[in-house]
């Protein structure tokens, strides 16, 4: 086929071309551009969601901050606005990967992503990277914006090695909520299914956690539940780096009823809900994309 | 000729419906060929099957000589499939749609790029290729999907039911650009409920009804298997049903007149089944003269693909449409078949 004269069905060879070859993973890295490129070009002509997105976080900071404006310092260790940020950016990156299945669900809905499953992808895990990405990089934005405001605030900046950490505690979390949040879209039958365990998991994750309220705080019962919670795990760490400037893998951050946990602990933790997060949608991305 | 696309005693079900009950077809390297049927009859499930959209109860499969069960990922890459309804993003212009069809077929750059154009020039897109697909018509949707289907060069483009809701132009345009296809060395199969549609396309078909599929051949070998011709009749725009009776028991006693069936839902037409004959037509004509019955309308036909369905079924492809129309949940079957 030459791109100069053709223009008649007649010069349709199919199969003329030869392909190069390439690896599976090329193949997938090109087919996560291609899946990711679309999520930001509809970001791009809708940013509507960006500016929420960017939004709802700040008012989290600036309203809920100021409801404990006048409590006494002490009780947490710093003042409310302070403490409240690694929650808030927490929860953002959060809520934005457990939202990641919807825009997949309406296109299972609409018919779309029959174009992905008839696709020879070189993994469909191609898919939940191309949201975790989309979300990642929406999130960091979001952060950007929050870790702006608490400064302005009065909270400081992170160094350099805490926006690591920062980026690190992020991308673990999104990467684990993300591939679950595709495994639900799979596993449910519609949208409104999926919207209503997000309206479900959404909230009581936040309130047992530790992003509203120290450990301390709270009856047994439900330490128990926030020590079980990924999202403390996301927290603790962005919140001491926050707090102290000088910290340690060997920091204790948090006190659960059953070990101290150190920074590093936490990070292994999040680490190992990613890769657990990633097996278990295994079975879900086959059954459903197979 | 080798068998590009082989279906073999494929089953599925999908809770207590049985959608697909025993089909078997293959379709030759190279050839059009059209599973007509009814909604509901099957079609659908079995493209999805051989498209790896559903996994089959049982049954063998293969496209290209891959087995669709045992190396799914290489049977889609050997297959195009544009399916019933058209899924696009609106947000995405045209070209970013091929672009992303490019980026998960793992197309070069510059391969895809030529192909892009290559497709947009003879589909008639390339005015609107770089606009959102949200403002594209129903023809240049269709196109567009056509475009998007192909631009891996498929070696067996499978497409479901591809003019349904489209304009007479539009459809023309779909058909013209499929023969053409074809002449490229495409193999193609296609569903259809359109008999003029598989009349028009397809070298061979294959006739479907619920689930199981009856008959197999070239258009003109099924029809010629039927034999004989046709004579639709109508004494008044609406006959009574008494009339029409009397009317068949006199036309039954001529000599060529093999079978008669009064149609209740044409105003109580009558259909002949008559040997081929010169004079048949004005011998019928002169004997409801005789008989001082008038004459509305009266046409002879060679048998069509509708007689060639109704003498296996029983019933004619529209009745067939009407009884399942009434009978379908295409809610439950839309939720079960996402399930599946």
């Amino acid at each position: 086929m030459t791109s100069t004269s053709p223009k008649t069905i007649a010069d349709w060879r199919p199969r003329a071309d030869r392909l190069p070859q390439t690896s599976a993973f090329s193949d997938f890295m090109q087919e996560t551009l291609g899946l990711t490129t679309r999520l930001f070009i509809q970001l791009k002509r809708r940013p509507s969601t960006l500016v929420a997105g960017i939004v709802q976080p700040l008012m989290w900071l600036l309203l809920f901050g100021a409801l404990f404006q006048n409590i006494p310092k002490d009780l947490f260790g710093t003042d409310y606005g302070h403490f409240l940020g690694a929650g808030v950016i927490v929860f953002t990156a959060f809520v934005g990967a457990l939202n990641a299945g919807l825009p997949v669900m309406f296109d299972r809905e609409f018919g779309f992503l029959n174009r992905l499953l008839v696709a020879p992808l070189a993994s469909r895990y191609s898919i939940v990277a191309a949201s975790a990405i989309y979300i990642i990089a929406l999130t960091l934005l979001q952060v950007v914006a929050i870790v702006g405001l608490s400064a302005l605030l009065g909270a400081g900046l992170p160094g350099f090695s805490g926006a690591a950490i920062i980026l690190l505690v992020v991308l673990l979390l999104v990467v684990g909520v993300t591939s679950l949040s595709l495994g639900l879209t799979f596993a449910l039958p519609g949208h409104i299914e999926l919207i209503a365990v997000i309206f479900v998991a959404n909230l009581p994750l936040l309130f047992a956690s530790t992003a509203l309220a120290p450990l301390s705080f709270m009856p047994p019962w439900l330490q128990m539940i926030a020590c079980l919670n990924p999202l403390s795990y996301a927290i603790e760490p962005i919140r001491y780096l926050y707090i102290n400037p000088q910290w340690q893998w060997s920091s204790i951050i948090l006190h659960a009823p059953w070990a101290d946990v150190s920074f590093g602990a936490a990070l292994l933790v999040l680490t190992g809900f990613a890769l657990v997060s990633l097996v278990i949608i295994q079975p879900l991305l086959r059954r459903r994309l197979a | 000729m080798a068998a590009a696309v082989v279906v073999k005693n494929l089953r599925k079900s999908y809770g207590s419906s049985i959608a697909v009950r025993d089909v078997s077809f293959e379709v030759q390297a190279g050839e059009i060929f059209g599973l007509l049927g009814p909604n509901g009859a099957g079609k659908t499930t079995t493209i999805r099957c051989l498209c790896t959209l559903t996994k089959p109860d049982g049954g063998e499969l293969e496209v290209a000589g891959v087995s669709v069960l045992k190396d799914p990922r290489s049977a889609r890459s050997k297959l195009g499939y544009i399916a019933q309804e058209v899924a696009l993003d609106k947000v995405l212009t045209g070209r970013e749609l091929l672009n992303l069809q490019a980026a998960i077929y793992h197309l070069p750059k510059a391969i895809a790029n030529q192909r892009i154009e290559f497709l947009t020039s003879i589909l008639g897109l390339t005015e609107y290729i770089n606009k959102k697909t949200g403002g594209y018509s129903g023809g240049l949707q269709r196109r567009l999907d056509l475009a998007a289907g192909l631009l891996h060069q498929p070696e067996v483009l499978i497409l479901d039911e591809p003019t349904v809701g489209l304009d007479i132009e539009s459809r023309v345009v779909v058909w013209d650009f499929l023969r053409q296809l074809k002449s490229t060395g495409t193999t193609i199969l296609l569903t259809s409920h359109y008999l003029e549609e598989v009349d028009a396309l397809a070298d061979r078909v294959g006739i479907i009804d619920a689930g199981k599929v009856i008959a197999t051949g070239t258009p003109s070998e099924l029809k010629d298997r039927l034999g004989g011709e046709r004579i639709t009749l109508r004494i008044r725009e609406f006959t009574t049903s008494a009339e029409a009776d009397s009317t068949k028991d006199l036309l039954m006693q001529l000599p060529f007149v093999q079978e008669a069936i009064i149609n209740a839902n044409q105003g109580n037409s009558l259909n002949l089944v008559v040997h081929a004959s010169d004079d048949a037509l004005s011998q019928v004509q002169a004997a409801l003269k005789s008989a001082g019955l008038p004459v509305f309308g009266i046409a002879q036909s060679r048998p069509s693909l509708d007689d060639v369905y109704l003498a296996a079924t029983g019933k004619t492809l529209m009745d067939a449409e009407m009884a399942t129309a009434g009978s379908r949940n295409l809610k439950a079957e839309k939720k079960q078949s996402m399930k599946n």
